[in-house]
C-alpha cells in the first residue's frame, strides 16, 4: 500500500473495503518512522501499545460487519503538547522530560472516539514558542521538502509528519501562526477554526486567550473532517463555545462563485518575497475565475500585530508556566538549600532560552510600573486589530493573504536573532489576536521546488466558507494535489 | 537602553529564574531590542479604545446559560470524581506517598 498517498477519507475506505486491516497498516506506519523519520525528527514518542489496541479494536468492528465510525483506522499524530493518558508528553521542553500525564486532551480523545489510531507524539518548538522548531530542547525538524530547511513552527513536527507521509493527518495547536505557518512551509493544508470552537481541554497552555487546536492535514476535504470530529462545546474547557457544528465535508460542495474575497493591501508590502506574492496572486486568480467577486481591502492596523502579539502572548505565558515549579511534576534540581532556591534551580536548568526570554518580556510587561504602557496598551491594540476584520467582513465573505512572508528557510538562519524570527509570523497573529478562522492552503512552488502557502481567513464561526475558499484554490493548483510525495 | 541590568536582576527575581552572568547580558540585549520594536504601539492614539483580554467575551457561547462578567458559561455546582490521589502523585519528583516532598521552606 502506498502510504504517502493515504488520505483521511481513502484510508477509512480501504480498511471498510478489508483492503488491509487496521493492525496492519499501523504496523507499516512504525516501519516507515523507523525508516524515514531518524532523518525528518518528526516524532518525539511513539506509542506502539495504544495505537495497536485501538487498531485492534477496529479490526474487530470490520470483522463484525459493524457500522464504522468516520476515521475508522485511521493513523495520527499529536503535537506534544496535548496530553495523552500514559504517553510521555514533553511540550518539547526538558522540564517535561519524564512527564506521564494521568489524563487525556479532548481533541485527541474525540478522533480516538472517532476511529482515529495515534501513533505518537510529536515535535515541536518548546512550549509551542517559535517558528522554525529549531526552540525544540529534542532537537530540530527537518523539511521532508528540503531537509536543509526548517519546517516552520511552532507545529514543525506536525507538518513535517504529514508532509513525509509518517501519518496521514495530525493535530497542531496555533497561538500566533504554529499550524498555518509549518503547514506552508511543509506544503499541507493547516486549519485553525474560531477561537473557542476546539476544546483546548488538555492542551499545555502558552497563551490562554490565543491558544487552539486544529488539524494538519494533505487535503482540505480531510480537514473539513477533522475539524466535524474535533468541534464543539466540551464541559472541561469554559472557554468553549456552545455553536452548533455543521457538516464541513458535505459543505465543501457548494460553490464559491459570487462570494466576496477581500485582500488586504498591507499584506502584499515590503518583504514579501516575489515568488509568494506570485503563487498568492495566481491562487487569487483562480478564485477569480471561479466566480469570486475580488475586492480591494484594508486591515489598517496589521503593522501593530506583531508587537501587540509579543506582549499579550508573552504576558499569558509568564503567568501560564508559572505552574513549573519542580513540586507536583516535571523537573526538579538537585541540591537545593531552600524551597525558593529550588524553584530558581530548576527552572533555570531545564528552560531553553527563547522560553525563559519570554518569560522575562512577559514578566517585565506586567510588573508594576510598566503594566500600563505595554500590557494594557496591547490589550486596546488587539480591540483596534479585531475591529479591523469585523468592518472588513461587512464588506466580504473571507480574506485571502500569504500565509508567509517567505518560503521555509534554512536550519540556523534565524535562530540567532529573536526579533527576525518573529516576525515570520507576520501575516498569522492577527487571525490569533482577532479569534478569527484561518487556514493555509498549498498555492504553488518556488522554482526551487518549495511549498508556499496561501492563507484564506473568515469570520467567527464561519470555518465551512474558509474551508471552500481553501478547497478552490487547492483542487485548482495542480502540484498542490500531489498528496504528501515530496 | 530601556531596560538595565538591574531591571533584567529584578524581573528574573519575580520570575523565579535564576540566569547566569551570560545570560543576563543576552537577555539584556534581547529584551531592549523587542521593546524597541515594541514601542511603536505608541503611534498609535488608544486613549478611547477599551482594552480587550479574550475573544470569547465578545463572540459566540449562545448557549443561553448564565453568565458571569467575562461571558464564560457557568456549570452547575455538583460533586464529581476527580484525579485519585496516588494518579496524582505519580509524577512528583519526591513525595512520600501522601505528600510532595520539598526542600526547607524557612531557614533557621
Amino acid at each position: 500500500m502506498d502510504l504517502n498517498s493515504l488520505t483521511v477519507e481513502s484510508t477509512r475506505a480501504a480498511i471498510a473495503a478489508k483492503q488491509i486491516t487496521a493492525s496492519n497498516l499501523v504496523k507499516q506506519f512504525y516501519d516507515k518512522i523507523k525508516a524515514e523519520d531518524p532523518e525528518i525528527h518528526a516524532y518525539l514518542t511513539l506509542c506502539q501499545d495504544r495505537a495497536l489496541k485501538q487498531a485492534k479494536r477496529i479490526d474487530d468492528l470490520v470483522g463484525k460487519g459493524a457500522p464504522l465510525p468516520p476515521l475508522a483506522g485511521v493513523p495520527i499524530g499529536t503535537k506534544d503538547v496535548m496530553v495523552t493518558k500514559g504517553v510521555r508528553t514533553t511540550a518539547g521542553s526538558k522540564i517535561l522530560e519524564n512527564f506521564v500525564p494521568p489524563y487525556d486532551c479532548t481533541a485527541v480523545m474525540r478522533l480516538e472516539a472517532a476511529g482515529a489510531i495515534v501513533l505518537g507524539k510529536l515535535n515541536c518548538d518548546e512550549f509551542a514558542m517559535g517558528s522554525s522548531n529549531e526552540n525544540s530542547a529534542y532537537g530540530p525538524v527537518r523539511n521532508p521538502r528540503d531537509k536543509s530547511r526548517v519546517p516552520g513552527g511552532s507545529s514543525g513536527g506536525s507538518a513535517a509528519a504529514v508532509a513525509a507521509g509518517t501519518a496521514v493527518a495530525t493535530l497542531g495547536s496555533d497561538t500566533g501562526g504554529s499550524i498555518r505557518q509549518p503547514a506552508s512551509f511543509c506544503g499541507v493544508v493547516g486549519l485553525m477554526a474560531t477561537y473557542g470552537r476546539v476544546s483546548r481541554y488538555g492542551l499545555i497552555a502558552f497563551a490562554s486567550s490565543l491558544d487552539h487546536i486544529g488539524p494538519l492535514t494533505k487535503t482540505v476535504k480531510d480537514a473539513a473532517i477533522l475539524l466535524g470530529v474535533i468541534a464543539g462545546r466540551d464541559p472541561l474547557d469554559s472557554t468553549s463555545a456552545d455553536v452548533p457544528v455543521p457538516d464541513y465535508a458535505a459543505d465543501l460542495a457548494k460553490p464559491v462563485s459570487g462570494l466576496k474575497i477581500g485582500v488586504p493591501k498591507e499584506y502584499f508590502g515590503e518583504g514579501l518575497d516575489a515568488e509568494v506574492r506570485a503563487a498568492v496572486e495566481n491562487g487569487i486568480s483562480k478564485l477569480r475565475s471561479a466566480g469570486c467577486d475580488i475586492v480591494p481591502i484594508s486591515l489598517p492596523h496589521t503593522a501593530y500585530a506583531i508587537p501587540t502579539y509579543y506582549v499579550i502572548a508573552t504576558a499569558e505565558a509568564s503567568a501560564n508556566l508559572a505552574r513549573f515549579d519542580g513540586v507536583r511534576y516535571g523537573y526538579r534540581a538537585k541540591g537545593s538549600r531552600t524551597l525558593s532556591d529550588m524553584y530558581r534551580k530548576s527552572r533555570d536548568q531545564a528552560f531553553g532560552a527563547e522560553v525563559k526570554r519570554r518569560i522575562m518580556l512577559g514578566t517585565y510587561a506586567l510588573s508594576s510600573g510598566y503594566y500600563d504602557a505595554y500590557y494594557l496598551k496591547a490589550q486596546r491594540v488587539r480591540t483596534l486589530l479585531t475591529r479591523d476584520f469585523e468592518q472588513a467582513f461587512q464588506k466580504v465573505d473571507a480574506i485571502v493573504t500569504p500565509t508567509a512572508p517567505t518560503p521555509a528557510f534554512k536550519l540556523g538562519e534565524k535562530s540567532d536573532d529573536p526579533l527576525s524570527m518573529y516576525l515570520a509570523d507576520i501575516y498569522t497573529v492577527t487571525a490569533d489576536l482577532a479569534g478569527v478562522p484561518g487556514i493555509s492552503v498549498p498555492c504553488g512552488r518556488t522554482a526551487s521546488g518549495l511549498p508556499i502557502g496561501l492563507q484564506v481567513l473568515g469570520k467567527h464561526f464561519d470555518e465551512g466558507t474558509i474551508l471552500r475558499v481553501g478547497n478552490a484554490v487547492f483542487s485548482e493548483i495542480p502540484s498542490a494535489s500531489e498528496g504528501s510525495l515530496p | 537602553m530601556k531596560v538595565t541590568e538591574k531591571d533584567v536582576a529584578y524581573v528574573a527575581d519575580l520570575a523565579n529564574l535564576e540566569l547566569t552572568d551570560q545570560e543576563r547580558q543576552r537577555m539584556l540585549k534581547d529584551l531592549n531590542s523587542i521593546l524597541d520594536y515594541i514601542d511603536r504601539l505608541n503611534e498609535l492614539d488608544t486613549s478611547n479604545v477599551p482594552p480587550m483580554a479574550q475573544i470569547s467575551a465578545k463572540f459566540g457561547q449562545s448557549d443561553g446559560k448564565q453568565r458571569d462578567g467575562n461571558d464564560s458559561a457557568w456549570r452547575e455546582d455538583v460533586p464529581r470524581p476527580s484525579l485519585p490521589h496516588s494518579e496524582a502523585m505519580k509524577n512528583a519528583p519526591e513525595s512520600d506517598g501522601e505528600f510532595f516532598k520539598v526542600p526547607k521552606v524557612i531557614e533557621r
